[in-house]
């Protein structure tokens, strides 16, 4: 697995221009996953990425039930920030799945990960994987994207936006300056840091994440991202 | 952006705080901070961007600017503007959510179709 956690610097800040800049692209697997929103039963999925308006357009106006729950935002929580056994600074899983992913067993019929684990910190990666496997029905599935090994550290997190029955629209997450007034009168200014690329999983890696589901597909993109649709 | 106030609207200023249940007749301005629960049947409440509530809110129409964590119950439309940050279930006719809001939950849109969002 290559590691990109040593490179620091605090991310490249995105101008608002990049901000604005919208990418449009074909997704494989969303077109597999469309056949299964056809259905005219009422679906339960779980969007783990950024709140997208249009996913939840997208969803409601199909008559299924969408839950939005930011993962990524979720573990940027200063309460999560322990040490292991050696003394390295890690997240406390527990904590956070004590806060984060709590829904009954088998819950979902659909989730979609986007690129979480690869921004996801290390410390999280299995215990959020093991829980969204006990979360999805049997059979339910689950879509995930991965960068490839040219894929650098720099690569930005997207949010994704559903805009076709197998195509995305992908827009870089910017970092949000946020000035407020405190309760002493004192005003306070929030600068999130963004999120980096944390590594770059390979084939036998992804396998080994998601050993615990029945079935795992691979689709291969041009734009150094490998989609991934596993089944439960 | 700060919503329009008028004169039949009831507004909680940032530095109340109120907890307990919250009815009433008329439309509320909440910018301070607000633990219980709000029932505001045939009236809009709008959580303004100091506004800090922690409630169940029943409502005609919500827009939140600020923090709300509580399940959500509005018979026309939700309003999540981009600075937003909402965690709890949101039962609502219509839904406009704005990029950068933060929702945590789930949507169930009742017997109507999801409006087209806003600023997407």
């Amino acid at each position: 697995m290559k590691l990109f956690r040593g490179s620091t610097g605090g991310g490249t800040e995105a101008t608002p221009s990049q901000a604005a800049q919208k990418l449009v692209r074909r997704s494989s697997s969303l077109g597999e996953l469309a056949r299964v929103w056809q259905t005219e039963t009422p679906l339960c999925v779980l969007d783990l990425g950024s709140t997208s308006a249009s996913n939840i357009r997208f969803f409601t106006e199909r008559s299924h039930k969408i839950y939005s729950e930011d993962l990524l935002v979720a573990s940027t929580d200063p309460n999560l920030a322990t040490k292991d056994e050696q003394g390295n600074r890690i997240l406390d899983s527990r904590r956070f799945l004590a806060d984060n992913l709590v829904y009954p067993a088998a819950h979902f019929d659909v989730v979609l990960c986007w690129n979480l684990p690869d921004y996801l910190d290390e410390s999280l990666v299995r215990p959020v994987m093991g829980r969204l496997w006990s979360v999805l029905k049997p059979g339910g599935m689950m879509l995930a994207f991965f960068h490839t090994k040219d894929a650098g550290p720099d690569s930005p997190c997207y949010r994704f936006h559903i805009v076709g029955k197998d195509t995305l629209e992908m827009q870089p997450i910017v970092l949000r300056r946020e000035t407020r007034r405190g309760p002493t009168g004192a005003v306070h200014t929030a600068v999130s840091e963004g999120f980096r690329l944390q590594r770059v999983f390979n084939n036998r890696h992804i396998e080994t994440l998601f050993r615990d589901f029945a079935s795992i597909k691979f689709f291969l993109a041009r734009d150094n991202v490998r989609e991934v649709l596993v089944v439960r | 952006m700060s919503a329009p106030l008028s004169a039949d609207l009831a507004q909680i200023g940032k530095s109340v705080v109120i907890k307990g249940e919250l009815s009433g007749s008329e439309d509320l301005y909440v910018d301070g901070q607000v633990e219980g629960s709000i029932s505001l049947k045939n009236n809009s409440l709008t959580v303004g961007p100091h506004g800090q509530v922690k409630a169940s809110v029943e409502a005609k129409g919500l827009i939140v600017q600020g923090k709300l964590e509580g399940n959500i119950l509005a018979s026309d439309r939700v309003d999540l503007r981009k600075s937003a940050v909402v965690t709890g279930d949101i039962s609502t006719q219509r839904i406009a959510i704005e990029e950068g809001a933060y929702l945590k939950g789930k949507i169930d849109i009742q017997g109507g179709k999801a409006e087209k969002a806003v600023g997407k």
